[in-house]
């Protein structure tokens, strides 16, 4: 039962994502996007993380992709009408593949390293998954968490002063 | 339960279709789009890892990579803003001030 | 007295240092010339003192040596900044002093109104300054010191007027012969160290201790190749056969110079040098023959060139090398105390000879300059007659003249007689003596006649100068002509100290004052010559008499001749000329051994530099840097094609990057 359910929706995302490089018309690509958003966010859904699902929706569906979509309104973006030279489609296509092939060897021939934990479903269930990600953040993280806060200041300041008419 | 391997295949895919998205298009737009796919796709793989091994640090990282996505898509796009105020046009081989 | 001998070189560098720093401030010549004589007056009074000290002692205790300090210590082997008196080095000092002084005084006069005034006096106390570290320096290497100076004053000086090209290269010709006899003297130095050391374990290079260890220089080719190497530098610094043609070039220096250096002390210097190092020399009868037979050889071959030239410096500058000629063949037989003789009596009448002419000159030049004449004032062919207008000049001129041609009575007679005789009858080199001699006889015959056709060219006779011109020859004035009667003086009495044994018995007993003044010196090399059975000249009396009546007959005879082909018809020397074109002009042409010197060793050494040049460093290390650079520039001409500038073209190598570095990793 599980695995339909993985394989239906796994197929959804890579459908989507691959519609997102083909489609000539820019919105099109950005709604593909936010279908592959809402696929990726069952997934994390299925793997025990709700809140990451929820994080997933807002922040990228919700927010990047709004931001994306006004911007093509914005600029009046058309329609691409002619692609790059076939040798450039070729080379990455060609690259791509490539990546691929070299994940899945590292898939086969790998093994999993990482610190194993304690958590499992049944202490997420107890627990609850945000109070373990804010103990986590909080504490072990708490350096990081701050330093972030402080990256979207500068992100901020940098959007605002790059989109000005004048300085 | 399903098995990691299948869920780090699909990010496997996800990733390389970002790429090869990365590498065709024109469009800033569009690249910028494969971008954040290629970004989603690691994501994905970095929550699969927590789940398995039982580790909340994944989590945290993802957090954080969503974080920055946004950050880097504000200032992303207001330089394309900023470029196309420049040069009617956001066409990627129009960016080319620094060619021979 | 003794303790003060460093004073002597002190004075001229005290006076190096005020004149070359300030002199060019202090506008007085007066000053300046002042300062640079007393220096050396001071230097003249020291030494006198000390030759009186040397003279109350006893001969064996007449040695000492001062010690400033230490120049070179390493291991065994000791080195200072010392200094040796011995009635050698004390007669040196006293010529090189006096006449230094003499020199500088008529300086004063003859360089009056000279541009580089300063300049001059400058050069000529650091040329007295390293003469006297040459002949007082108590080791070999202080010595050398001394030597490469006065090489080095020697090129300043000549090349004193350094506007004129001629006199440039005159100077450059002069030091680079006298570096290849350098390169000669480090590698007898070199090799006697090295011998001494090695073999016997005694390193020192100084000279009492040289002495001292002389018994362990056995003959053979070691001691012939340190004494052969020695006379290298010697032929250098002395003006010899092959390395003597840059003395008669060096006239092109002022004649006070001439006089100085080129007479009375640095030419010495080889001379001086071997009489301090007699104990090697007499260990190797090869190199003793070398020494003679070049010195014969130089004596005659330049005797030659001097009777046809009309410069007066150059007939002076080649009697010059003539008599060292002598010099040295004295050295070569043995009879070191006659060398040291003739270099003495030498510095006297040369000194004198050169002095008076740059009188004769000086005078001419105005003379000269009052009619706007572009003639030649050291030519004699434009003089004559001079006697009546020049009367000191002429007497003391004539006075030398007497005593280089070696007549009876005078300097020139005691010291040249003495060499013939032992040239003649020292048994040292069997079957050449008499070869040696008659070499000697000849030269002193040539050297007779072309002094007085000096004189008599320059002084007598109807004069080839205008009326103008004559009416304003003058006497110099008393600064330049003091000098003159002082060494015109010397000229005439300075032989009598050395009368050799023979006449001086016929004359009541007078003794040979100067040999048995410097027998010290050479009392090891005296000793070895009995010892071995090479006794000294076997005395017979009329041997002796008849020779010394034959060199006197000779030199009689050379001036008679000239006195008939100058004074009583002086059509005669034309007639001769004409009669013989080719002899006449190869000896007019000094033999064209410089142009055989150009087209051997200078312009093969031109062209290889040019080679070196063109060939080697424009092609080759040019081409190198260049190359490198140029290598470095099409490099980049080709790299920098990866930059297209455009984006996607960079996130594709980004990609590319990626995917090989992880699959390095992949499959490593």
């Amino acid at each position: 039962m599980e695995s339909i359910f993985f394989i239906v929706v796994a197929a959804v995302a890579v459908i989507s994502s691959i519609l997102v490089v083909t489609c000539k018309n820019p919105i099109n690509s950005a709604l593909s996007l936010v279908m592959t958003f809402f696929c990726l966010a069952t997934f994390y859904v299925m793997l025990d993380a709700p809140f990451m699902a929820a994080t997933q929706v807002i922040v990228y569906a919700g927010a990047i992709m709004v931001l994306i979509i006004f911007v093509i309104m914005l600029l009046n973006v058309k329609a691409e009408s002619n692609k790059r030279g076939t040798h450039a489609v070729l080379a990455g296509t060609v690259i791509g593949i490539f990546v691929l092939f070299q994940t899945c060897w590292f898939l086969i021939k790998g093994s999993m390293t990482g610190l194993p934990g304690v958590m499992d479903k049944a202490s997420i269930v107890k627990e609850g998954h945000v109070e373990m990600i804010g103990k986590a953040l909080f504490t072990d993280f708490l350096l990081p968490f701050e330093i972030t806060s402080i990256l979207l200041l500068a992100a901020i300041v940098g959007a605002v002063i790059l989109a000005k008419k004048k300085i | 339960m399903i098995a990691i391997n299948n869920y780090l295949i699909l990010s496997a895919i996800l990733f390389a279709i970002g790429t090869i998205g990365v590498l065709t298009r024109r469009n800033a737009i569009v690249i910028f789009m494969c971008v954040e796919m290629m970004l989603n796709a690691v994501n994905l793989t970095f929550i699969a890892f927590s789940r398995y091994l039982g580790n909340i640090d994944g989590q945290i990282f993802v957090f954080f990579v969503m974080t920055v996505a946004a950050a880097e898509a504000a200032v992303g796009l207001a330089l394309m803003i900023a470029f196309y105020k420049n040069r009617e046009s956001i066409d990627v081989e129009d960016i080319n001030l620094l060619k021979l | 007295m003794f303790e003060y001998v460093w004073l002597i070189p002190l004075f001229p560098l005290i006076g190096v240092v005020i004149n070359g720093l300030f002199g060019k401030k202090i506008k007085n010549e007066k000053i300046i010339g002042g300062i640079a004589s007393g220096a050396v007056f001071g230097s003249f009074v020291v030494a006198c003192g000390i030759l009186v000290q040397l003279l109350s002692l006893p001969g064996e205790e007449r040695h000492f040596e001062k010690t400033v300090f230490t120049w070179i210590q390493s291991g065994n082997f000791k080195a200072d900044i010392g200094f040796l008196i011995d009635p050698l080095s004390a007669m040196m000092l006293m010529v090189v002093t006096g006449v230094g002084f003499l020199i500088h005084l008529y300086s004063i006069g003859y360089m009056h109104g000279e541009e580089g005034f300063y300049r001059y006096f400058t050069y000529l106390n650091l040329f007295t300054f390293s003469m006297l570290l040459l002949v007082a320096g108590n080791n070999l290497l202080l010595m050398f010191v001394g030597w490469e100076g006065v090489g080095l004053c020697s090129y300043l000086l000549i090349g004193y007027y350094f506007h004129k090209k001629s006199a440039g290269d005159a100077g450059k010709k002069a030091f680079v012969m006298n570096r290849v006899g350098d390169f000669g003297f480090l590698l007898g130095l070199f090799t006697l160290f090295w011998y001494l050391g090695g073999t016997h374990n005694v390193w020192t290079v100084n000279f009492r201790e040289l002495a001292a260890n002389a018994d362990l220089l056995v003959p053979g080719a070691v001691v012939t190749t340190v004494a052969l190497c020695f006379f290298v530098g010697a032929m250098g610094k002395s003006a010899q056969i092959p390395l003597y043609t840059w003395l008669p070039d060096a006239m092109e220096g002022p004649t006070p110079v001439s006089a100085l250096i080129h007479a009375a002390t640095m030419v010495t210097a080889g001379v001086y040098m071997i009489a301090r190092m007699n104990f090697i020399y007499i260990k190797s009868p090869t190199a003793l023959l070398v020494i003679a037979c070049v010195g014969a050889a130089t004596a005659l071959f330049a005797a030659t060139i001097g009777l046809a030239q009309n410069d007066i410096k150059r007939v002076l500058a080649y009697s010059t090398v003539s008599q060292l000629g002598y010099m040295f063949l004295a050295m070569g037989v043995g009879a070191f105390g006659a060398g040291v003789f003739h270099l003495m009596t030498h510095a006297f009448f040369k000194a004198c000879l050169f002095l008076g002419s740059g009188s004769v000159i000086h005078a001419m030049h105005h003379a000269l300059h009052h009619e706007h004449s572009d003639a030649d004032p050291q030519d004699m062919r434009n003089m004559g007659g001079l006697r009546k207008k020049m009367p000191i000049t002429f007497w003391t001129f004539l006075l030398a003249t007497i005593a280089i041609a070696g007549i009876p009575g005078f300097a020139g007679f005691f010291s040249k007689d003495e060499i013939l005789w032992q040239a003649f009858a020292n048994p040292h080199h069997g079957g050449m003596n008499i070869v040696l001699w008659a070499a000697g006889a000849v030269a002193a015959g040539l050297t007779a006649f072309y002094m007085f056709r000096l004189v008599f060219m320059t002084f007598f006779g109807k004069t080839r100068l205008s009326d103008k011109a004559f009416h304003h020859l003058h006497e110099s004035p008393f600064v330049i002509v003091f000098p003159l009667m002082v060494l015109a003086l010397l000229s005439v009495v300075g032989g009598w100290i050395g009368v050799p044994k023979v006449i001086g018995d016929a004359l009541g007993g007078l003794p040979n004052f100067f040999e048995h003044y410097l027998e010290p010196v050479f009392a090891y090399s005296t000793a070895y010559m009995s010892h071995g059975g090479h006794g000294a000249a076997h005395h017979s009396l009329v041997l002796e008499w008849g020779l010394m009546g034959v060199s006197v007959l000779i030199a009689c005879g050379g001036i008679a001749l000239a006195y008939a082909l100058y004074i009583v018809s002086p059509a005669i020397p034309e007639r001769i000329t004409a009669a013989i074109p080719v002899l006449h002009r190869a000896v007019y042409n000094k033999w064209y051994v410089d142009e055989i010197y150009d087209f051997m060793i200078v312009n093969p050494t031109k062209s290889f530099s040019n080679f070196l040049w063109k060939g080697f460093d424009v092609v080759v290390v040019d081409g190198v840097v260049n190359g490198v650079g140029a290598a470095v520039r099409g490099f980049s001409g080709i790299l920098r094609h990866v930059q297209t500038g455009m984006v996607h073209n960079y996130a594709f190598s980004m990609v590319v990057g990626v995917v090989v570095i992880v699959g390095v990793y992949l499959f490593r």
